[in-house]
């Protein structure tokens, strides 16, 4: 599926590997479940690809947080765009583990979520095929003013009343 | 109008605001913000127009906006943060009224104004009015921070601790377009008030604030959660005692992230954080948020004193004059004419500055619509705002109008330009001051119609003389079990049911939205309409014959019990 990063589209290397799938070459990047990541750990982070960690809506932060230095990307499943849970967990991995890696959205979310998605950490955003990249280009342009704190700027609430304008890029 | 009240009119400045009432006063970082969010509505629209979002995906976008898709048409409910309006802002109502309803707009129990006709593709139109008044639609509705409500007396109460204004413009800036929160697994409603007086219904919101002040005079914030009517109604836990005033917004962001973590999407009737906070308990619920709270960095969500001082500079303090604290002509008119006597004790309450009331507009007019008002009352309402009290208007959570700074000396010349249209009615928290919700008239989701019943209830009790004996008795009316019309809490609660294809109404007893809130009980089987309010004059004939003195309708039903209400109500079926 089309890749958005900082609103345009880039290439996608990494592939998702099913739980038993077999491994591609040893330099293709790869995206697991978590159980496939707990049986195979050994040799997933043995390999020169990177590996990245597929995460349910249901799923918590704490279940990765002693691997994250594992994980070069975080996948999170949005199953429905209303299903907000991934905000709260992408803003738990920059703001409470630290996590410096890519956080990538998947599944449906929606061109006027993209910008809530940045501001709460999140880096890449599949789109569904058809859809019009430029949507998400222009989301990031559409609202200028940001009246709280977030983990991608501002990180005082010294804006609340003196606000200006926000930093948007991750 | 005397000449000392035409001196004492307030020229509108320049940007068309008044500028002495409490609201606060928008800056251009507000404004361009405003232009931005309303572009990205109308460009919204335009994708659903052209097909390229579905109704599925626009739904919870056009919510988030206040536009709701009704039985008949759109209904697009405008905010009024904390329920405080200016003139201008009033007669703007009475603009978009005019030119894109049917002439009126409707005051709700969220202290909302809702716009019931409305065609979607007006709404951009709609919105740009608005904003041209600093104005719009934001979180009125969607699985998000709704608008923050407040005690109407905010700010001049005379049992007033701490002007909870302030605090709620906070939470409105800091819950606009949050990133975290707007998807939440449900909606999420947050009412604050400063005073020992509950005026706000503090007991039945997700998230109950009280603010407070310690021992050293410090203030900080009783923090309630889990509280709400609809199908499982629940009065609200309390959180913590006393939150310090900075950690206020670390400590909202620490709640909400637990329930948008953990609560509950695979079924919407058990959404709401009630129902976490149920199922948790309000000790593991409290355990969990305190464990976030303790891992966040608190620096970055800190609200120092000196944003504090920069929202409370942008509200106007109003330039009240030096007056005797009580006035003669207040006491002269009292004497000489008994209606007008009768509307201040119903309507006017105690001002925290000498020889100055609070006026409450009911919105009630015997066999009216509650909430209902024309664009012409508004224009006149506008018009008395400016005259009386600083160009402000207040709307209160039971549907009716406040004018908040009114000389005690014109009161009577108020009450008289009420009077006139149609809203001079004593009847301030009596039988007749109903809160319906728009019932079966209007909405999708209701099984019986609420506002015919409201203004059968209104033509039934519209004698003022017996009204004024009754005294106290809250009738709150819901056409659905989601409890719009907060019938839980009514003193006499009804809420419309369908039996087997017919509009009935089952009566409940003993609720309250005040201090110590409660859940109404079931009286028995559901009524019809006609029944309902034979039932109604017999649940107040009981009271009348036994009450004792001095014993308001739930102090007489708190001793005597409901039996006796429940045996007169059904002895005739």
């Amino acid at each position: 599926m089309p890749l958005i990063e900082t609103g345009k589209l880039v290439d996608d290397a990494w592939v998702r590997l099913g739980d038993d799938d077999a491994l591609p070459a040893a330099d293709v990047p790869v995206i697991v479940s978590l159980a496939r990541f707990h049986k195979d750990r050994d040799t997933l982070v043995g390999r020169n690809g990177g590996l990245g960690i597929w995460l349910a809506s249901s799923q918590h932060p704490r279940d990765i947080a002693d691997h994250l230095a594992d994980f070069a990307l975080v996948a999170l499943d949005f199953p429905k765009f209303r299903d907000g849970r991934g905000f709260t967990i992408a803003r738990e991995l920059r703001e409470h583990l630290g996590y410096r890696g890519v956080i990538r959205a998947v599944g449906h979310t929606l061109p006027d979520q993209y910008l809530a998605l940045v501001r709460c950490g999140v880096t890449q955003v599949e789109i569904p095929e058809g859809r019009d990249p430029a949507l998400w280009a222009h989301a990031l342009t559409e609202i200028s003013t940001a009246y709280q704190v977030s983990v991608a700027g501002p990180l005082s609430m010294a804006r609340l009343s003196r606000h200006k304008k926000t930093e948007h890029a991750a | 109008m005397s000449p000392s009240a035409a001196a004492r009119q307030i020229a509108p400045p320049a940007n068309g605001l008044s500028s002495h009432a409490g609201i606060y006063h928008y800056d251009q970082v507000d404004r361009d913000f405003l232009k931005e969010r309303v572009e990205q509505f109308r460009r919204q629209v335009a994708r659903r127009l052209a097909g390229e979002l579905t109704e599925d995906e626009f739904k919870p976008l056009r919510l988030m906006n206040g536009l709701y898709l009704q039985l008949h048409a759109y209904m697009l409910r405008i905010a009024v943060p904390y329920g405080i309006l200016t003139s201008r802002q009033v007669r703007q109502f009475g603009v978009i009224a005019r030119q894109y309803d049917k002439g009126f707009g409707h005051f709700t129990t969220r202290q909302n104004l809702q716009f019931n006709w409305i065609k979607l593709v007006d709404v951009p139109a709609i919105l740009d009015l608005l904003a041209e008044v600093d104005m719009h639609a934001i979180q009125t509705s969607g699985n998000c921070i709704r608008n923050v409500t407040s005690d109407q007396f905010a700010g001049v109460a005379s049992d007033e601790v701490v002007d909870p204004r302030h605090y709620a413009e906070i939470l409105r800036q800091w819950s606009t377009l949050h990133p975290e929160f707007s998807f939440l697994p449900r909606k999420f409603k947050i009412a604050i008030t400063g005073s020992s007086a509950d005026r706000a219904a503090i007991c039945i919101h997700d998230v109950g604030l009280i603010a407070k002040r310690d021992a050293e005079g410090a203030v900080g914030f009783e923090v309630y959660v889990g509280g709400g009517l609809g199908r499982t109604p629940f009065i609200a836990k309390k959180l913590r005692d006393f939150l310090p005033e900075d950690e206020l917004i670390a400590y909202l962001e620490a709640v909400l992230r637990v329930y948008n973590a953990y609560g509950r999407r695979d079924n919407i009737y058990k959404a709401r954080i009630k129902i976490l906070v149920h199922e948790l308990g309000i000790d593991t619920f409290r355990d969990e948020v305190e464990a976030e709270f303790a891992r966040m960095p608190v620096a970055q969500y800190r609200l120092e004193p000196a944003i504090l001082d920069g929202i409370r500079a942008r509200f106007a303090s109003q330039p009240y004059e030096v007056l005797e604290p009580i006035s003669g002509v207040l006491a002269r008119a009292r004497l000489e004419d008994h209606a007008f006597n009768r509307w201040v004790r119903t309507n006017v309450a105690a001002h925290r500055q000498p020889g100055y009331a609070i006026a409450t507009i009911t919105l009630k007019p015997a066999g009216g619509i509650p909430g209902d008002v024309s664009a012409e009352q508004m224009d006149v309402i506008a018009d008395l705002a400016d005259r009386y009290s600083f160009g402000e208007i207040r709307v209160t959570h039971e549907q009716n109008l406040v004018l908040a700074h009114v000389r005690q000396d014109d009161l009577p010349a108020l009450w008289k330009a009420l009077a006139d249209i149609g809203f001079g009615e004593a009847n301030s928290g009596l039988i007749t001051d109903i809160i319906a919700c728009p019932g079966l008239d209007y909405c999708a989701l209701a099984n019986a119609r609420s506002i015919p019943l409201a203004q059968r209830i209104s033509e039934r009790f519209a004698d003022l003389d017996r009204q004024h004996d009754i005294g106290e008795l809250k009738i709150k009316i819901s056409g659905c079990i989601n409890a719009c019309g907060h019938h839980h809490v009514g003193h006499i609660g009804i809420l419309g049911v369908d039996k087997k294809g017919v509009e009935a109404y089952q009566l409940t007893l003993g609720g309250s939205a005040a201090e110590v809130g409660a859940i109404g009980d079931i009286m028995g089987p559901a009524l019809s309409a006609d029944e309902t309010l034979d039932a109604i004059d017999a649940v107040v004939g009981v009271y009348l014959d036994r009450r004792q003195d001095g014993e308001r309708f739930l102090d007489t039903l708190a001793r005597i019990g409901h039996t006796p209400f429940k045996d007169k109500v059904y002895a005739a079926h």
